[in-house]
């Protein structure tokens, strides 16, 4: 018997929310400088860095052609260990993530933005939650387009 | 009077670095800061600044290309996206904006289709769904100025008169490989029966939001195993399914000491590098999802097994072309899922 809970979540978005689905910035700075004001970045808004995946690596490991590309998780781990212990489907989506690569001479930077998880509980406590990343998320990635001009 | 001229003077010099300034919020990212393009088209290029009217752009920024990475910018003001075409016209420096009469233009869409298959399918594609992937480094070289647009895509249509696009087909787009097409030979009858083509490309846009609305955020399902043999099960799952073990690790680590970590939610990563350089090669974005998770929880004396929901993603990006290779992810989720917890 297929045990799918999968119409656990439905995701509903509001008509406005569309275009902010997805958070993107564009950093001047090469790559490097780039990498660095995000890991600032993170830490200055008071998250803790989790772990960065060198996408580039395995790849260009394997024989494929690629630019610098990488993922960097981070959280604050008392939030972490609350929410995931409090609302365990929401692990897949943890920590918070942004990848960050290069594009030419400059670095391109994306995130989800956590509020079109938002309807997915109608919880209002996680609402705020979600609301909390998108401003911490956007943040932090001001932070780094302004530190790459 | 000197009071009302002197206050319009100081209205446009505040409207100029207002736009360069929204247009850096929204824009740059894709189109890059001077507008030389990157996942998004290169707005700057003169061949392009000359043959597409204001419309055009307001009419893009506010259906967006559903399916094609371009948004819809839904809650920039009339006055905002104004800006930003005057941001965006101030690159084109030796001639004035085109406008283009907006009555339809009269063609044999029927001779149309025949002269689209001849002239235009190969870069536009058969059914005018443009070329593949965006402008970044994954998916073409940096040597070509543009992808063929999407023809077909609801938002082009919606924002494209009848005259705009008669008048690309007459003249080319200089810098791009869209050469004009009376210098090829066709007549204007000719192009006015491909714009009739075109124009019959039209459908209602699928609604992005009805299609996430559809999907779960995640899927989910309770092994009756252990924490320790659900984790390799889904191990062997993943193996069997051609895809390479990257590396097993708790949801805490780095976030606490070794000794405090939780050990109850293992995340295992695996990836098949082939898929996850195709897939970087539609959407560079996407390697925000990847590589391939698979969580397992232990909580209150249940194992659970999950992943986010792949289908969701290629309305997330707004990318279509990435649609295939979630329906595939999905896939191979759901037989891992299943296979792990059997």
């Amino acid at each position: 018997m297929r045990r799918f809970l999968s119409a656990l979540l439905l995701c509903v978005l509001s008509a406005g929310t569309y275009a902010e689905d997805m958070l993107m910035i564009r950093s001047r700075a090469a790559f490097e400088e780039s990498m660095l004001l995000l890991q600032q970045a993170i830490s200055e808004q008071g998250y803790a860095l989790s772990r960065v995946q060198r996408v580039d690596i395995g790849l260009s490991e394997f024989g494929y052609k690629t630019d610098k590309y990488r993922v960097v998780f981070f959280g604050k781990p008392e939030e972490i260990r609350d929410l995931s212990a409090r609302y365990p489907e929401l692990i897949p989506y943890l920590p918070l993530q942004i990848a960050i690569f290069a594009e030419a001479d400059e670095t391109l930077l994306v995130a989800a933005n956590p509020v079109q998880l938002s309807a997915a509980y109608a919880d209002p406590e996680l609402d705020k939650r979600f609301a909390q990343w998108e401003q911490d998320m956007r943040a932090i990635l001001e932070k780094v387009r302004k530190g790459g001009d | 009077m000197l009071m009302l001229m002197l206050a319009a003077t100081a209205g446009e010099a505040t409207a100029k670095p207002k736009g360069a300034q929204l247009y850096g919020q929204h824009c740059a990212v894709c189109h890059g800061e001077n507008g030389t393009g990157g996942v998004g088209v290169p707005l700057a290029l003169p061949g392009f600044l000359s043959s597409v009217d204001d419309a055009y752009f307001r009419e893009t920024m506010r259906l967006g290309r559903p399916g094609r990475v371009m948004p819809a910018f839904t809650r920039l003001s009339d006055a905002e996206i104004n800006a930003i075409i005057a941001h965006i016209r101030s690159w084109q420096k030796d001639a004035a904006a085109p406008s283009f009469n907006t009555q339809p233009v009269k063609g044999d869409a029927k001779h149309g289709a025949k002269l689209f298959a001849q002239h235009c399918a190969t870069c536009h594609g058969d059914q005018g769904q443009g070329g593949h992937g965006t402008g970044v480094t994954f998916s073409r070289p940096r040597d070509l100025p543009i992808i063929a647009p999407a023809l077909n895509n609801p938002g082009f249509l919606g924002a494209a008169s009848d005259n705009m696009i008669k008048t690309t087909l007459m003249k080319g787009r200089a810098g791009t490989p869209m050469v004009s097409f009376l210098e090829q030979g066709l007549s204007e009858q000719d192009i006015d029966d491909v714009v009739s083509y075109v124009r019959s490309f039209a459908t209602p846009a699928e609604s992005p939001q009805a299609l996430l609305e559809a999907e779960p955020a995640m899927l989910v399902m309770e092994s009756s195993y252990s924490l320790e043999e659900t984790v390799a099960a889904v191990k062997r799952a993943a193996v069997g399914k051609n895809f390479r073990l990257i590396r097993d690790q708790y949801l805490e680590d780095g976030l606490y000491s070794e000794e405090e970590l939780n050990s109850k939610q293992v995340m295992v990563y695996f990836c098949n590098f082939k898929f996850l350089y195709d897939a970087l090669a539609l959407d560079p974005r996407v390697g925000l999802f990847l590589p391939c998770r698979v969580t397992v929880v232990e909580q209150d004396g249940k194992v659970l097994v999950m992943t986010i929901n792949p289908k969701r993603l290629s309305h997330l990006f707004n990318n279509a072309e990435l649609e295939r290779a979630c329906d595939e992810m999905y896939r191979v989720y759901a037989d891992i899922l299943e296979e792990a917890t059997l």
